[in-house]
């Protein structure tokens, strides 16, 4: 059910991340989103980057509603309804967390619950360029090892998050890759782990209309986004010709090069 | 157990539950997905002449099990990017309807064309969305209009045609006779019925369409009557559609009238599995209560006869 929450704070996180923490006691589990409404504006789906009472969203700034929101002053009324979808499985021991620019957002609550359970967490942590890595201080604390890289080489590895991820999995062993970033990045991440074994989760995003399962919105090859995901298993979304190459608009309309 | 073949005029399906138009429909693997997990066949999503975004979110608001209230705006690919998704669902054999609409009807009469090419088995028109200005109900609430229409694409393609109409109207009857007269094969009812959210924290109206249509059991009672109004008036079948979550909601529609019945919010409260669970529960109820198959349930309300005996072994309820 709706109802209406308050912003209690903004951080700027990076250039281009705002989070939104507002307070609302629905149980949440990491993985899951909420429908975030900006009154007066449009609804969009984001998962939660905190799952506690006080939870949060990190928004970037991508089309107009997304720069509404990432404007939005404390004390400003939004609604939520959610969460809904899947949320990642927190049992492995031993799990790698690779996070392609804001992508982190969704992984740092798992991350942090995981580690409270008691698991080894491993970080590859990927953005454009060093002031738009998310949430590494927030991590760090946590991690059995953090690794960095920036497309421009500002800070950590230069090059993609997929080679470090692909290091660290030819250097340790992992019960569970969790992942979430552009499509391209997540299929490599599943590749790298494919010589292990290792099974790779990755959090998936689609246009959304209902987050009931029922509109059709976000159908991604037989599934929907919103009720089997947004956490799917790589093989899944391995055998969709779609996953990677073409998405569908608000019309319902295949976009992208390979549609 | 009692037979569960559903006959609608010509077209024959393995049971009477139809996928509704509107949910599920706009990808071929959706509308595959709901005809493997049971359903006797699927309607479209609304398709019209151009890719059409809808109104922007919020679209839906929820109201617990008791129903959802929706202003979509007729989302779809649009009639020239449609057919790739059709295709996937007709090559494994799924029973389809197409649904259409337009703004009028030489607009209705060319899609149904593009529609028929696609091999659907029949048509459906959506004279009855309840919030698209120019569209949907604002012609289907006019008999006039309705019969001119339905009667452009009964010219136009030779497949059964089905019309859905609209509740909100004073007469929903009326329009089915409209459509029957002009040549219409059977009346989908109903559509959803005008409603509005307003959010009292924020002052506003929830939807950012302003009013929707509320769909789910709150509807049944109100579906039920026009279906029950439409069997006294005409003499093609009828599909109910309306608030069905469960096997005797259904039976409740057979009896009023209803040839088949179609399932859209009861997906969003169960998920699509409800079409692997309700013939076979729709089975027993008809085995309980005497009826040997769906075709003797039509209608039966009408002329009540001496309650059938119960089944041996079994409990009447």
């Amino acid at each position: 059910m709706r109802r209406v929450c308050r912003i209690e704070e903004r951080v700027v996180e990076t250039p281009s991340t705002v989070t939104l923490r507002f307070d609302d006691p629905t149980v949440a589990r990491p993985g899951q989103f909420v429908m975030i409404w900006v009154p007066g504006d449009d609804e969009l789906p984001m998962s939660l980057s905190y799952t506690g009472p006080r939870k949060g969203v990190t928004v970037k700034r991508m089309g107009d509603t997304s720069g509404h929101l990432l404007g939005i002053a404390p004390g400003t009324p939004v609604g939520i309804r959610g969460p809904y979808g899947g949320a990642f499985d927190l049992s492995p021991r031993r799990v790698l967390v690779v996070g392609g620019g804001s992508g982190t957002a969704v992984l740092a609550p798992a991350a942090e619950a995981a580690h409270a359970g008691g698991s080894e967490v491993s970080f590859a942590l990927g953005a454009t360029t060093a002031p738009e890595i998310l949430f590494s201080d927030r991590l760090r604390p946590l991690a059995k090892e953090l690794r960095v890289s920036t497309d421009d080489g500002s800070r950590g590895h230069h090059g993609f998050v997929t080679e470090v991820a692909s290091e660290l999995l030819a250097s340790d062993r992992f019960d569970a890759v969790w992942t979430c970033g552009p499509e391209v990045m997540m299929r490599k991440v599943a590749e790298a782990a494919r010589p292990s074994g290792t099974p790779v989760f990755c959090s998936v995003e689609r246009h959304m209309k209902c987050a009931l399962g029922m509109c059709d919105a976000c159908a991604l090859g037989p599934y929907h986004v919103c009720t089997d995901g947004p956490v799917f298993r790589s093989e899944e979304l391995l055998a969709l010709p779609e996953f990677g190459r073409w998405h569908r608009d608000a019309s319902g309309s295949r976009v992208g090069p390979g549609a | 157990m009692a037979v569960l073949t559903s006959r609608v005029g010509t077209l024959s399906f393995r049971n009477p539950f139809l996928l509704a138009s509107g949910v599920w429909g706009e990808s071929g693997e959706s509308l595959l997905g709901a005809w493997r997990a049971g359903a006797g066949g699927a309607v479209t999503k609304s398709i019209g002449a151009e890719p059409r975004p809808g109104y922007p979110n919020p679209t839906i608001e929820e109201y617990g099990r008791w129903g959802l209230l929706n202003a979509m705006g007729l989302p779809n690919p649009g009639i020239r990017q449609y057919p790739r998704e059709i295709a996937i669902a007709r090559e494994a054999g799924v029973p389809l309807l197409g649904s259409i609409f337009g703004q009028d009807a030489r607009e209705f009469s060319e899609l149904a064309v593009a529609m028929a090419r696609t091999g659907v088995l029949g048509l459906e028109l959506n004279l009855s969305c309840p919030h698209a200005e120019g569209l949907g109900s604002e012609i289907g609430q006019d008999p006039a209009l309705v019969g001119e229409i339905t009667h452009a694409v009964k010219q136009a393609v030779k497949l059964p045609v089905w019309v859905k109409i609209t509740p909100n109207t004073a007469d929903p009857a009326e329009i089915a006779l409209a459509a029957e007269a002009a040549g219409a094969d059977a009346i989908t009812a109903i559509n959803t019925v005008r409603g509005l959210a307003i959010d009292p924290e924020l002052g506003r109206p929830v939807l950012a369409h302003g009013t929707g249509g509320l769909s789910g059991p709150a509807i049944k009672p109100v579906g039920l009557a026009c279906v029950w109004k439409i069997a006294e008036k005409v003499r093609i079948p009828i599909v109910g559609v309306g608030g069905i979550v469960s096997a005797r909601d259904a039976l409740e529609y057979l009896l009023a009238g209803a040839s088949a019945v179609q399932i859209g919010t009861a997906v969003a409260f169960e998920g699509i599995g409800l079409f692997g669970r309700l013939p076979g529960e729709l089975g027993l109820l008809l085995d309980r209560l005497g009826y040997p198959s769906v075709s003797d349930t039509v209608g039966r309300a009408h002329r009540p006869t001496v309650p059938a005996p119960p089944s041996p072994g079994r409990p009447n309820h």
